[in-house]
């Protein structure tokens, strides 16, 4: 089987990008990973078609072996169609994640956080609240309700700093 | 060839299709929509019990998409396996809308939102979990995936309220992650054998490298394996079920992990056969258990509890696929039927519990039996059924799977009959701490409790009991806890036809004979035979040490009565059966 050497780098490319991306907190990039992984799948489909042949239309004296593989490009559209449905869908989910809690970042599940706070478990490594910010629009008005939200990066680092020093204190006391 | 009743088998894709198009189309009238989803749902479940009944006694059979014949056009292929996650699964969504009617989970007041989309979403689903079932090529099998997981996706996030948002997160790009690496899968195997056809593919495949079959196969299962939440896969799950309205995460819970197991339990058989790996998914299964049920055990929401040991009992379904023998399959299958109906379930009457008591945390319920004595009976035999306690139908499906790990006597099998016990202790553990605090202690011994269980009197708690819990939701849950001792009463029949269902995949002759036409299996067919014998299936488990360990002759023990053709029936097993009770 013939491959476009070409077209086997930018698959290679996308997909190193994509799951780059897709390892990141922020959803925006999460999506793009997405995107990204699913247009490098997209090649590879099309890459098993092989070398490109005469269009798959049945002539007389033609040998088999000389046409175009349609059925790749058949599988491929439905991919298409079927990853930009999910895309556009990801996109609602954080459009709504960002109306909601501002927020463009995959969070920690709660009851996770409970059952591991109930054992005592705490690794700094993992549990430390990082205030960071990622949203540029954190200041700004809110188009639905028409409030401000302004919160400053430091506040939120001594919000999260009491928190985490509570939690401590009361393993102490239970110790 | 004269019209047949199995040429029916697209219309349990089609008829939910049409169904939520119908729905759809009355978005404004709710209870015209109620109808539609509810009519459609009926049939199909009259489908395909008339499909299983005709199954039952023919074996597989394909149906050739617009009479492009196999492997070219789209086939749809019901065999004994199939036809009976059909109808299990519709039953089961089928008590589960009726339950959400009840509720009234599409108008939910505190989560307002599109709620007219429910009925059509929840039809899709449908849709595309029979699609999953029914696929009789690798693509097709994709499209049925995503069809289901894109309604999912909407199901899950119903409403839009940040609790969901959050848990839909994770669960899309978890699952859009499988799907992709399930994608490019299909494109490795249409560039190694040029076919997408499950039954093309499983002839073309042997021809390959081995190198390339284990690279195919491993990832075939690692993209199934996320599906159905496998150990080091499964942590999306109990992060995102748990949030949904309780008839979703019922119908969740009970199908769409299963349509994965399903999708590994048809490729290793058809596609990859053989103990190449088995030794690895051993390993797994056992990990999935152990840690599954210590994961459930940790927890104090019930519906967080429920879905570990979801996990923790996917650890079962893969222990019996690893056994790769026929005695093993069975109880797969079997186990795959009674798990189904027995989550669901557990879901619905942990939605029960909230609903009456308000919360689903442990910590603060109590005095639930003595307030609603028909929820405990609801909770307390799917519970006992979940845990694998005798004469319940868990406890006949584990059975299986240890005497499948017992005759087969190696360390690791034995490994995994420990742990598979060890599990099943456990998951009583975590149930009756359910029963313990929930129910059994006295609501005055709840340090903090939700205020509705304080009531002034028995008479006072008895009179909230019709509010809260309405006839239209405690009759299909209770439905469903009957069909699950069905399970039970009916094993001896039902355990029969698994053996057949798990001789005709071990076989493969007829699943290729029903896509590919006798014709061209022929050639193959002595090959396939002599696979079968010599390599996956311990033909005669009654020597190899299993004599010694598990010398009780029971209805599991397979008879090995193969006729010619090499196919079976499932009247010779009770020919064979009767003859053994006459002894």
């Amino acid at each position: 089987m013939t491959i476009n050497l070409t077209l086997l780098l930018v698959m290679g490319v996308m997909f190193a990008v994509g799951i780059y991306l897709m390892l990141e907190r922020s959803l925006t990039r999460v999506l793009l990973g997405i995107i990204l992984i699913s247009n490098g799948v997209n090649l590879l489909i099309l890459q098993t078609a092989g070398r490109a042949g005469l269009s798959p239309l049945v002539r007389d004296g033609v040998a088999a072996d000389e046409y175009f593989d349609p059925l790749p490009q058949a599988l491929l559209l439905t991919a298409i169609v079927i990853a930009f449905a999910l895309v556009a869908f990801m996109l609602a989910l954080i459009y709504r994640s960002w109306v909601l809690a501002r927020q463009d970042e995959v969070t920690d599940d709660e009851e996770d956080r409970r059952v591991a706070a109930a054992v005592g478990a705490y690794d700094p490594e993992e549990d430390a609240e990082v205030g960071t910010e990622t949203s540029e629009f954190i200041d700004t008005m809110d188009p639905a309700t028409g409030s401000i939200r302004a919160v400053d990066p430091a506040e939120r680092n001594a919000e999260a700093g009491a928190e985490s020093s509570e939690a401590e204190q009361r393993k102490a006391g239970e110790s | 060839m004269e019209p047949n009743l199995i040429e029916f088998v697209p219309l349990a894709v089609l008829l939910p299709f049409f169904g939520a198009a119908f729905a759809f189309a009355f978005y404004r009238n709710q209870a015209t929509q109620k109808a539609i989803t509810i009519g459609t749902l009926i049939i199909t479940v009259i489908l395909e019990i008339v499909l299983l009944a005709e199954i039952w006694h023919s074996g597989a059979h394909a149906v050739n998409l617009a009479g492009w014949p196999a492997p070219f056009g789209i086939s749809m292929v019901i065999d004994r396996f199939s036809a009976l996650m059909l109808v299990v699964s519709s039953i089961i969504t089928l008590a589960v809308l009726l339950y959400a009617v009840g509720q009234g989970a599409a108008e939910e007041k505190n989560d307002a939102g599109p709620v007219s989309i429910f009925y059509p979403t929840y039809l899709i689903l449908v849709a595309g979990v029979s699609n999953a079932f029914l696929a009789g090529d690798l693509f097709n099998l994709y499209v049925g995936f995503e069809i289901f997981l894109t309604a999912s996706y909407v199901l899950l996030t119903l409403g839009g309220g940040e609790v969901r948002i959050r848990a839909g997160v994770t669960y899309v790009v978890v699952s859009i992650l499988s799907s992709m690496l399930f994608l490019i899968t299909i494109g490795l195997v249409y560039a190694a054998t040029g076919t997408v056809n499950l039954a093309d593919i499983a002839l073309k495949v042997g021809e390959l490298d081995h190198g390339v079959q284990l690279m195919l196969h491993v990832m075939l299962l690692v993209a199934f394996g996320i599906k159905a939440a496998v150990f080091p896969l499964a942590f999306w799950l109990p992060d995102s079920y748990p949030t949904a309205p309780a008839p979703v995460t019922a119908v969740f819970a009970g199908l769409l992990t299963k349509v994965g197991i399903y999708a590994m339990i048809r490729t290793e058989t058809l596609l990859f056969p053989g103990e190449r790996i088995n030794t690895a998914l051993m390993i797994v299964a056992a990990l999935t258990m152990i840690v599954g049920i210590l994961g459930a055990l940790a927890q104090a929401d019930i519906k967080r509890m429920l879905s570990f040991t979801l996990i923790s009992h996917i650890g079962y379904l893969v222990f019996g696929l690893a056994l790769s023998s026929i005695i093993g399959m069975a109880a797969t299958i079997y186990y795959v039927a009674h798990h189904i109906t027995i989550q669901t379930t557990l879901f619905l009457v942990t939605g029960l519990i909230e609903r009456r008591a308000g919360s689903s945390n442990v910590d603060r319920l109590g005095g639930l039996a003595r307030i609603s004595p028909v929820l405990a009976v609801l909770f307390f035999i799917p519970a006992m059924n979940l845990a694998g306690i005798p004469p319940f139908s868990g406890f006949v499906g584990k059975l299986g799977m240890m005497q499948g790990g017992i005759a087969e006597n190696t360390w690791i099998t034995w490994t995994l009959v420990v742990a598979s016990v060890a599990t099943s202790l456990l998951t009583l553990l975590a149930v009756a701490r359910i029963w313990a605090r929930g129910f059994w202690r006295k609501a005055e011994d709840v340090e903090n409790p939700e205020r509705i269980l304080v009531q002034k009197s028995l008479a006072h708690a008895r009179a909230a009991n019709k509010r809260l819990l309405p006839a239209t939701m405690v009759a299909p849950t209770a439905a469903l806890v009957a069909l699950s001792l069905a399970f039970t009463v009916l094993a001896g029949p039902l355990m029969n036809f698994s053996r057949a269902a798990a001789q005709d995949m071990y076989e493969r002759t007829p699943y290729l004979e029903a896509v590919l036409g006798e014709e061209r299996v022929d050639s193959v067919r002595e090959d396939l035979l002599e696979f079968t014998q010599g390599h996956i299936i311990d033909l005669d488990t009654g020597d190899d040490g299993a004599d010694e360990f598990a010398p009780v002759r029971t209805s599991l023990q397979p008879d090995m009565e193969t006729d010619v053709k090499g196919s079976t029936s499932v009247d010779e097993y009770d020919a064979a059966v009767d003859q053994g009770g006459q002894d």
